[in-house]
């Protein structure tokens, strides 16, 4: 197989962060060349260097063994390189012929033909198992076809390499799977593919290639056929890796989250929310699995009292707790990790001791009538930093200032030092590397162990199967279906997640469980 | 209350609706493009009242018609293209941008009034000035017709620019790589710069179409349907024109029927006070204004403005 791209010493430098350091990369004609690496690892920064978004402080980049400079987006376009970024660069109120043919010249400039252009996307549709309706508004379409329309605004260019940024973190898995038939077929026709993911099972199942990037740095290429997913694993964080989280097996106590019926108001003003029902009990992981968007940070939110509801009823540790003020769920012995830890979990400008104080700076021993008593809090804020392995240079850095994986930890220490009735963890790992995600899933164990149910949500299909006793699948607001975490059907829950199928005990279920709990309490 | 009823059985009311309609709705059009290329027009008021200014002098100094119409066009693109360095190039927020460059136009049109007209001595000019008006066309055969030829088409040719730009300025929009582009730099600019749009030139280019039919919609009224220039000759018919789009919800089609409406108020309190019916002048004069609320308030709501519409454009840092 001939080169068709060839990077040669690529560093990138933002303020305070080298993203690509001395980048070696070779891609082939007709191949699927994985690129691995962790959250951060520098994965989208270099492939943005290829397509002129960012200029690269050093290193060259050759194209079919000619040296070129890219500037812009234009000059990749205009090369034969397409991108697919991680969120979509499509325009929601155009059509999808519109966004495809948008910035081209048409053929009666300036005049559109969009009947031409209907008609090659369909033919390009055909060819590549890329079905879209061309004259579909993006905005009417899910995730997974828009998805396709940016691969089909690529092939309409003519690129000859395609790039794709985490193009599965937003597919159901049989989304994936067809997403796989596509690249297939691509190759088929000549044009080589880069796979940005973190994700083993997906290089291992269809590329051919794996280039593993970590901290900035190339570790290595390696085919296929000489590797396997431990290795990679290795490669990628740098040390020996858990791939399985061990879980104890442990009876459910009683019931402390009771969901029924609950709807609610999304942020743009559409049901986000609809008639969920679900309980979770002590030492439980009841997990909430779906494609990101479907209501399930709006059902944590609603539980937690941040969004109104707008129907049904939360009931917790017995109590009512429908539609009560933040802090008066905090009060009933909720702990809450909420989805963006910047906005919504932490005060980034303040110190590390005061977010860890500030669910309770106002009760003893941290306050004193109106005044705060340092000491106490010196003390807290130590012990947690110890227990919880933040690193900090002390505990009166700003919050801004730590990693993300450390900032996630001052989170889960403030909530879980307080020994939580309820825990609400609402994606507790996005953007984390492998070993923040590591201690995470640890922690979540320790307060299972500890006696508190716990509500994971989640949009990462793994971690939701390798930690839940129980599974709610979410789509579009509804709980499509609960399913025992033990065992679970990958494949079953991916249809939930597509919508496409409900399970027959899916809304009974928790209604029969109520049953029982209220007998065995009796 | 018959007097009042009578209005609307004359002849000239409706002429008056057509003439008064033509300069909102020629800056509503201008407007409407830069709208849609994501840049909020609230200079208009200011481009309008420079056209007023350049049409003045541009008829008064060389006694045609087409030297001012010129002269307002080039004013309002001045406007426009200061606006367009502050809230395009620059990024300022843009309604202070534009609130600023409404109070500077508005200076500046008198300034330059006195400029040319006092032979630069700064005085103050007493009398009103005069200057050549454009002629009514009459097109032939149509101009016949009883009644619609008198309203529609014994008419200022800038009338029937104005309204001829609605359905180019659709035409443009929907049926164009140009609107395609404006279109898409409107909604979502990032992505329009990933297949290489130039989202800044698109954004100056509109913004200088909008500075010339401003201009013109300016000069309508002192070379058009007047022969004269006052001070603040546009009394707000620049922001009436913006409220003409929102009302329109950014479509060519709803910001005509806009600015048919407050065209058609605004003629109506001219003729109640021509027909000297018995409401206090006060009321007359700001009944297309009360419109104007009314319709921001009905219409405030469920709007779909352009996504990007106020917010400047960078590109990540680099
Ligand atoms: N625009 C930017 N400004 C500053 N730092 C950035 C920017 N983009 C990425 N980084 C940093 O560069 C590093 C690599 O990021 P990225 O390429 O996004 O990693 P990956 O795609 O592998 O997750 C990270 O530390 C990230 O914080
Ligand atoms: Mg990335």
């Amino acid at each position: 197989m001939t080169e068709l791209l060839r990077l040669e010493k690529i560093c990138k430098t933002f303020p305070g962060v080298v993203a690509n350091d001395h980048v070696d990369l070779e891609i082939k004609k007709g191949e699927i060349h994985a690129l691995l690496g962790e959250n951060g690892a520098g994965k989208t920064t270099l492939m943005n260097c290829v397509y002129g978004v960012y200029r690269p402080n050093s290193g060259k980049i050759f194209w079919k063994g000619q040296e070129v400079e890219i500037h812009q987006a234009r000059d990749a376009i205009a090369l034969g390189i397409g991108m697919v970024h991680q969120h979509f660069m499509l325009v929601p109120p155009l059509t999808v012929a519109e966004n495809v043919i948008l910035g081209l010249p048409t053929r009666h400039e300036p005049f559109l033909d969009l009947a031409s252009v209907e008609e090659k996307i369909f033919e390009s549709g055909q060819k590549f198992h890329l079905k879209v309706d061309p004259k579909a508004r993006i905005w009417q379409l899910p995730v997974g076809i828009q998805q396709r329309v940016e691969i089909l605004k690529a092939l309409y260019r003519d690129a000859e390499l395609l790039i794709l940024d985490e193009p599965t973190a937003v597919l159901t898995p049989q989304e994936v799977e067809e997403l796989f038939l596509v690249l297939e077929a691509l190759t088929e026709h000549g044009l080589s593919i880069i796979f940005i993911t973190h994700k083993l099972e997906e290089v291992m199942r269809s590329c051919n290639r794996v280039s593993v990037l970590r901290d900035g740095r190339r570790v290595d290429t390696l085919a296929i056929e000489d590797t396997n997913p431990q290795l990679l694993a290795k490669m990628m964080v740098g040390r020996e890796v858990l791939l399985k989280a061990d879980k104890t097996d442990l009876p459910p106590g009683e019931v402390v989250l009771s969901v029924k019926e609950l709807s609610a108001i999304g942020g743009r003003g559409l049901p986000a929310v609809k008639n969920v029902s679900f309980e979770v009990r002590r030492n439980e992981i009841f997990g909430i699995a779906g494609v990101d968007g479907n209501g399930q940070t709006e059902l944590g939110e609603t539980i937690s009292g941040l969004l109104r509801a707008t129907g049904g009823k939360v009931t917790i540790s017995g109590k009512d707790a429908t539609n009560k003020t933040p802090f008066d769920i905090l009060n009933m012995g909720v702990a809450v990790i909420p989805p963006d830890r910047q906005k919504l979990g932490l005060l980034m400008n303040f110190a590390v001791d005061e977010n860890l104080i500030a669910k309770s700076y106002w009760k003893p021993p941290f306050s004193k009538s109106i005044f705060l008593r340092k000491k106490e809090i010196d003390k807290f804020s130590e012990k947690a930093i110890k227990d919880f392995n933040i690193r900090t240079p002390g505990p009166e850095i700003q919050v801004k200032l730590l990693s993300g994986g450390n900032q996630q930890k001052v989170v889960i220490a403030r909530e879980l030092s307080k020994n939580p009735d309820l825990l609400i963890a609402s994606q507790p790992t996005r953007g984390l590397d492998v070993s923040a995600t590591e201690y995470v899933h640890k922690q979540l164990l320790a307060a299972r162990e500890a006696g508190a149910a716990i509500l994971f949500i989640s949009t990462e299909l793994e971690e939701i199967l390798s930690l839940s006793d129980r599974i709610g699948v979410i789509y579009e607001g509804e709980i499509m279906g609960i399913l025992p975490g033990k065992g679970a059907n990958i494949l079953e829950i991916g249809e939930m997640m597509a919508g496409l199928r409900r399970s027959n005990t899916g809304s009974e279920q928790p209604k029969k469980e109520a049953e029982n709990a209220s007998e065995a309490s009796a | 209350m018959l007097e009042f009823l009578g209005i609307f059985t004359t002849v000239e009311f409706y002429i008056a609706v057509v003439q008064m309609t033509t300069p909102i709705l020629l800056a509503a059009m201008g407007g409407l493009i830069a709208e849609r290329s994501g840049i909020i027009p609230f200079g208009m008021e200011g481009m309008m009242l420079m056209g007023t200014v350049g049409g003045v002098i541009g008829s008064g100094l060389t006694d045609r018609v087409e030297v001012g119409l010129l002269l307002a066009m080039l004013a309002g693109v001045f406007i426009a293209v200061l606006y367009a360095i502050m809230a395009v190039s620059v990024g300022a927020n843009q309604v202070v941008t534009a609130v600023a460059l409404n109070m500077g136009a508005l200076g500046l049109s008198s300034l330059l009034y006195v400029l040319a007209f006092a032979g630069g001595k700064g005085e103050v000019i007493e009398d009103v000035i005069r200057v050549r008006a454009m002629p009514l066309w009459k097109i032939p055969v149509l101009g016949e017709i009883p009644f619609i030829g008198k309203v529609l088409f014994n008419q200022y040719p800038l009338v029937y620019l104005a309204f001829f730009m609605a359905p180019v300025v659709w035409f443009i929009l929907y049926r164009t790589s140009w609107g395609l582009k404006i279109r898409a730099v409107g909604e979502h600019p990032h992505a329009a710069d990933t297949v290489g749009i130039h989202v800044l030139k698109v954004r100056y280019l509109t913004l200088i179409v909008c500075g010339m039919l401003a201009g013109l919609a300016g000069a309508f009224l002192s070379i058009g349907a007047f022969n004269a220039w006052q001070e603040n000759m546009t009394s707000g018919r620049g922001f009436i024109a913006y409220t003409s789009i929102v009302f329109g919800r950014w479509e060519p089609i709803g910001a005509f029927l806009g600015s048919f409406l407050f065209g058609a108020a605004d003629a109506l309190q001219l003729r109640m006070q021509t027909q000297n019916i018995q409401v206090p002048f006060q009321v007359m004069v700001a009944f297309p204004y009360i419109v104007t609320v009314i319709v921001l308030v009905l219409s405030g709501k469920s709007a779909k403005w352009p996504a990007a519409s106020g917010e400047a454009f960078k590109r990540e840092s680099k």
